[in-house]
C-alpha cells in the first residue's frame, strides 16, 4: 500500500500545531479538522474533504487519535454522520452541503431519521405522512415511528408522499425536517429495555421550505435506499480489532470467571469466538472493497451476521451468569442520548440485542435483498407492484 | 494508509488464477474424475503433468535459489480455490504445498536436492501423516528409526499413490521427531477405498527400508508442524472452492428449475437459504485469504499470527464447506441424490476436507489455548 501522500501529512501537522488537542475545545478542533478536509478525506474540497481515495482515512484517524485529538461520538449522532452525511452529499445542492455537512461533522447538531411509519415498516415504500406543495414550500402531515435521537435532533431526513396518484416508490420525496418547527411533537416510546431510545414522531402542518427538498421530486425513494445501505455498512461492518464489540464483553467475562465455567458453554464460546474473527475479518475485506462511500447491497450480508452474533452472545452470556443473570439493574423510564450497545449489564445487552436484526433493515428483508440484488434470484410476485398507491389495500 | 494487508485479489493472483482455471477446465472433466471411484485414476498423471509442465505449480512455493518460483501463500491459495471447484484429484496440497514446506524447514542437503527436483516437476512428494492429522498433533511416533533403517506403520495418508519420494516423520527414542526421505518404492503403499477418492488415502508400510535424514530432531518437529499448519490454512481456500462453486451451482439451478409455475428461486424459502450461503462463503473467503495472507510462503515463514488465522479458518471453514454443500444438494431436490450429477464429489471432499488436518474441534481447543479462552477447571 502507498504511504500517505506528502501533503496530506503536513495538513495533519499544521492542524495539531495550530489547534493543540490539549487546549482546544472539541467542537472548535472538529470545526478545525472539518475545514482542513480531513473530516472525510474522500468528501470533496469545502465539504469535509479533499477528494482523495477513502483509503487514506484510516491512517489520518490513526494519527489524529494518537496525537489526543477528540473523536466525533458516532453513538450519539450516528444518524447524522453514517446516514445524513453521504446522502447530503451525493443528493444535495451546493447550498445544502455548505449548511449541513459541518456541524454534523462536529456534533454541533444531532439527526434523526423520519422514515418508519405504523403502517411502514419493512415496507418502507409504503408511507402514508403527505407532503402537499404550498408555495415555495411544503406542508406535511403524518406519523413517524422507532425514531432514536428524536428528542436531542436539530434536523431530520424524512421521507414523505408527494404523489398517491403514482405506484408506491414513485410518489416519494426526501426532505430535510426542522426538528424545532411548529407542529411537531415527539413522544417517547418505551421499549423492552425499560427505557426510551426511540420516539414517535407527530407532524401537523409542519412547512418544510423548497430548498430543504433533497434530490428531486418523486425521487425519494432512491435517495432513502443510498441512506439505508449506508446504514446497514455503519451498523454492521463497524468492528476492528480482535475481540472488539460484543465478542470482547463475553470472552472478558469468561476470563474473569472461572467458577461459572462449564463444558457445554466453553464449546460455544469456541464457535462463537471464531464466528466473530471470521465476521471482524469480513468486515475488513468489505471496507477494503468499498469505493469511497458507495456501499452495496454487500454490507447487508454482513449486518445479518453481526445481528445473530450479538443475540447468541448475550444470551450465551445471561447462561454463564446463571443465577446473576436473573437479576436486571433497574428498568427507569430513562431516554439516552446515545445507544451503547456493547454497555449497561448483561441483561440490558440481551433484550436491547433483539433489536439487532430488526433495525436497519429486518434480517428477513436483508437477506431478500442478498437473494435478489447479489445472486440475481427473481423477486416474488408482488400484487402491489404498478398500483397507485392510493388504491392500495392498507 | 493503514498497515492491514489486503484481503482481496491482487491482479498477479487473478491471472495466476485465470491460467490454472483454463487449464482445468481443458483436461479435468466431469468423466475423468468421477473415474476416480470406478477404480480408474487415468486423470490423475497426466493432469498432474500438465499442471506441472505448463503452469509449474510444483516450483510455485520453492525459492527461486532452488529453481521455484518464489510464489507466496496467497497464490497456492488461489490455485487450490480452482482445484476445488473442480474437486480437481492432483497432489498439489500435499506435494507442493504440505510437503514442500517440510522440506523447507529442513536442514539437510538432502532437502535441497529434492526441492530442485520438485521445482523442475520430476518429483511428487507427500508427508507420511494421517490426513486427519492437525498442527497440534504428535505426528511421527508411528514410525520408529532403528540403525538407520525406518520401521512402522501409518494409516490413511494422503497424496501417498501419487508419490515417489515419501517424506517420513520418525521418532528414534521418545518423542523427538526427525523428518526423513524414503523412496515410495520401498515402501508398501495400499490404497484405501475412501470417502473421497478424489484425494485417495493409502495405508503406508515401512518394514525396515533406509532413508535419507532431512531434519534430525528439534528440526523435524518444527518441519512437521509448519508443514501441517500450512496445510491447515491454505485447506481452507480449497473449501472455499468447492463451497462457491456449490452456490453458484445451485442459483443457477433454482433459476431454471420451475414447479407451481414458477422458478423455485422465486420462493423465499429457497432464497433466504442462498443468501445465507452466500454469506457463509464470503465469510469463508475473508477468513481463507487471512490464513494464507498471515502464513507467508516462500519469501517468509509463518508469523505469530498465522496459528490462530489457520485454526479460525479450519475451524469455520471446515463446517462451512459441508453446510453449503449440504444445502446444494437439498436445494437440487431429486437430481442431487444422483451419482449422474457431479454434487456428490463435493460433498464428500467437503465432509473429508472437515477432518482433514485436524477436525473444527481440534482447532477450537488450539484456539482455545492460543487466545487464553481455558475450558473449565
Amino acid at each position: 500500500m502507498d504511504e500517505l501522500p506528502n501533503d496530506l501529512r503536513v495538513r495533519v501537522g499544521r492542524l495539531l500545531a495550530e489547534h493543540d488537542p490539549a487546549t482546544t475545545g472539541r467542537q472548535e478542533f472538529l470545526g478545525a479538522r472539518f475545514d482542513e478536509g480531513l473530516a472525510w478525506v474522500h468528501f470533496p474540497p469545502g465539504a469535509g474533504g479533499l477528494a482523495l481515495p477513502y483509503e487514506f482515512q484510516p491512517e489520518v484517524d490513526r494519527l489524529l487519535a494518537s496525537a489526543g485529538a477528540p473523536e466525533n461520538d458516532m453513538r450519539r449522532n450516528g444518524i447524522g454522520l453514517g446516514m445524513a452525511a453521504p446522502t447530503i452529499l451525493r443528493f444535495g445542492t451546493p447550498a445544502q452541503v455548505q449548511r449541513f455537512l459541518r456541524p454534523i461533522w462536529t456534533g454541533e447538531e444531532v439527526w434523526c431519521q423520519l422514515f418508519s411509519e405504523p403502517g411502514a415498516g419493512s415496507d418502507l415504500a409504503a408511507v402514508a405522512t403527505r407532503a402537499v406543495r404550498d408555495g415555495d414550500g411544503w406542508v406535511v402531515n403524518g406519523q413517524k415511528v422507532w425514531t432514536s435521537s428524536a428528542h436531542n435532533a436539530r434536523w431530520g431526513i424524512l421521507l414523505a408522499r408527494t404523489d398517491p396518484d403514482v405506484p408506491k416508490h414513485q410518489g416519494l420525496t426526501y426532505f430535510v425536517c426542522d426538528m424545532t418547527a411548529p407542529g411537531i411533537e415527539v413522544r417517547p416510546l418505551r421499549q423492552l429495555t425499560g427505557e426510551a431510545e426511540f420516539n414517535e414522531v407527530f407532524l401537523t402542518d409542519v412547512r418544510i421550505p423548497d430548498e430543504h427538498r433533497l434530490g428531486g421530486e418523486g425521487q425519494g425513494w432512491a435517495v432513502a435506499s443510498a441512506t439505508l445501505n449506508n446504514e446497514r455498512v455503519a451498523i454492521g461492518g463497524r468492528a476492528d480489532a480482535r475481540e472488539s464489540g460484543m465478542i470482547g464483553v463475553a470472552a472478558r467475562t469468561w476470563r474473569e470467571r472461572p467458577d461459572l465455567r462449564t463444558a457445554e458453554l466453553h464449546g460455544k464460546l469456541l464457535r462463537l469466538w471464531v464466528e466473530s474473527e471470521v465476521l471482524r475479518l469480513a468486515g475488513a475485506r468489505l471496507r477494503q472493497k468499498l469505493a469511497a462511500g458507495q456501499p452495496g447491497p454487500e454490507g447487508a450480508a454482513l449486518k445479518v451476521t453481526f445481528a445473530r452474533l450479538a443475540q447468541q452472545l448475550t444470551g450465551w452470556e445471561l447462561e454463564l451468569l446463571g443465577a446473576e443473570g436473573l437479576r436486571y439493574g433497574e428498568w427507569p423510564m430513562v431516554r439516552p442520548s446515545s445507544v451503547d450497545l456493547t454497555g449497561r449489564d448483561a441483561g440490558y445487552r440481551y433484550l436491547r440485542a433483539r433489536g439487532n436484526s430488526i433495525e436497519g433493515g429486518t434480517s428477513e428483508i436483508l437477506r431478500t435483498i442478498v437473494a435478489e440484488r447479489i445472486l440475481g434470484l427473481p423477486a416474488e410476485p408482488r400484487p402491489d407492484k404498478g398500483v397507485p398507491w392510493k388504491d392500495l389495500a392498507r | 494508509m493503514s498497515n492491514e494487508p489486503t484481503l482481496l485479489y491482487t491482479d498477479v493472483e487473478g491471472a495466476l488464477r485465470a491460467g490454472v482455471r483454463k487449464l482445468l477446465d481443458e483436461r479435468c472433466g466431469l468423466r475423468g474424475v468421477l473415474g476416480c471411484y470406478d477404480g480408474d485414476r487415468s486423470l490423475v498423471t497426466g493432469l498432474w503433468r500438465g499442471l506441472n509442465r505448463e503452469l509449474r505449480l510444483s516450483a510455485l512455493l520453492v525459492p527461486e535459489a532452488h529453481g521455484g518460483d518464489g510464489g507466496s501463500c496467497r497464490e497456492a491459495a488461489v490455485v487450490l480455490e480452482e482445484l476445488g471447484r473442480v474437486v480437481a484429484p492432483v497432489p498439489f496440497l500435499t506435494s507442493a504445498v504440505v510437503g514442500t514446506t517440510a522440506l523447507l524447514a529442513s536442514p539437510a542437503p538432502a532437502a535441497a536436492v529434492l526441492l530442485s527436483a520438485l521445482a523442475a516437476g520430476r518429483r511428487t512428494v507427500t508427508l507420511v501423516v494421517p490426513l486427519a492429522a492437525g498442527p497440534g498433533a504428535a505426528a511421527g511416533l508411528d514410525i520408529r528409526v532403528e540403525a538407520g533403517e525406518l520401521h512402522g506403520r501409518v494409516a490413511n495418508v494422503a497424496g501417498a499413490l501419487e508419490a515417489d519420494v515419501l517424506l517420513v516423520p520418525a521418532a528414534r527414542s521418545g518423542e523427538s521427531v526427525e523428518l526423513w526421505a524414503v523412496p515410495a518404492a520401498t515402501a508398501h503403499i495400499e490404497p484405501v477405498s475412501s470417502l473421497d477418492m478424489t484425494r485417495q488415502l493409502a495405508d503406508v508400510t515401512l518394514p525396515g527400508v533406509p532413508g535419507e535424514l532431512l531434519a534430525p530432531a528439534e528440526a523435524g518437529r518444527r518441519a512437521v508442524g509448519d508443514a501441517l499448519l500450512t496445510g491447515a490454512a491454505l485447506l481452507a481456500s480449497e473449501q472455499l472452492g468447492l463451497a462457491q462453486w456449490c452456490l453458484d451451482t445451485t442459483v443457477d439451478y433454482v433459476r431454471l428449475r420451475r414447479q407451481f409455475g414458477r422458478t423455485i428461486g422465486s420462493f423465499q424459502a429457497v432464497k433466504h437459504r442462498l443468501a445465507d450461503l452466500y454469506v457463509e462463503v464470503e465469510s469463508m473467503r475473508a477468513a481463507a485469504r487471512h490464513a494464507a495472507t498471515a502464513c507467508g510462503g516462500a519469501s517468509g515463514g509463518a508469523s505469530a499470527e498465522s496459528a490462530v488465522a489457520a485454526s479460525v479458518a479450519q475451524a469455520f471453514c471446515g463446517t462451512a464447506a459441508v453446510h453449503v454443500a449440504e444445502e446444494a444438494i437439498q436445494l437440487h431436490g431429486g437430481i442431487g441424490m444422483t451419482w449422474e450429477h457431479q454434487l456428490h464429489l463435493y460433498l464428500k471432499r467437503a465432509k473429508a476436507d472437515q477432518i482433514a488436518f485436524g477436525t473444527p474441534g481440534s482447532h477450537h481447543d488450539e484456539l482455545a489455548r492460543l487466545v487464553a479462552l481455558p475450558p473449565p477447571v
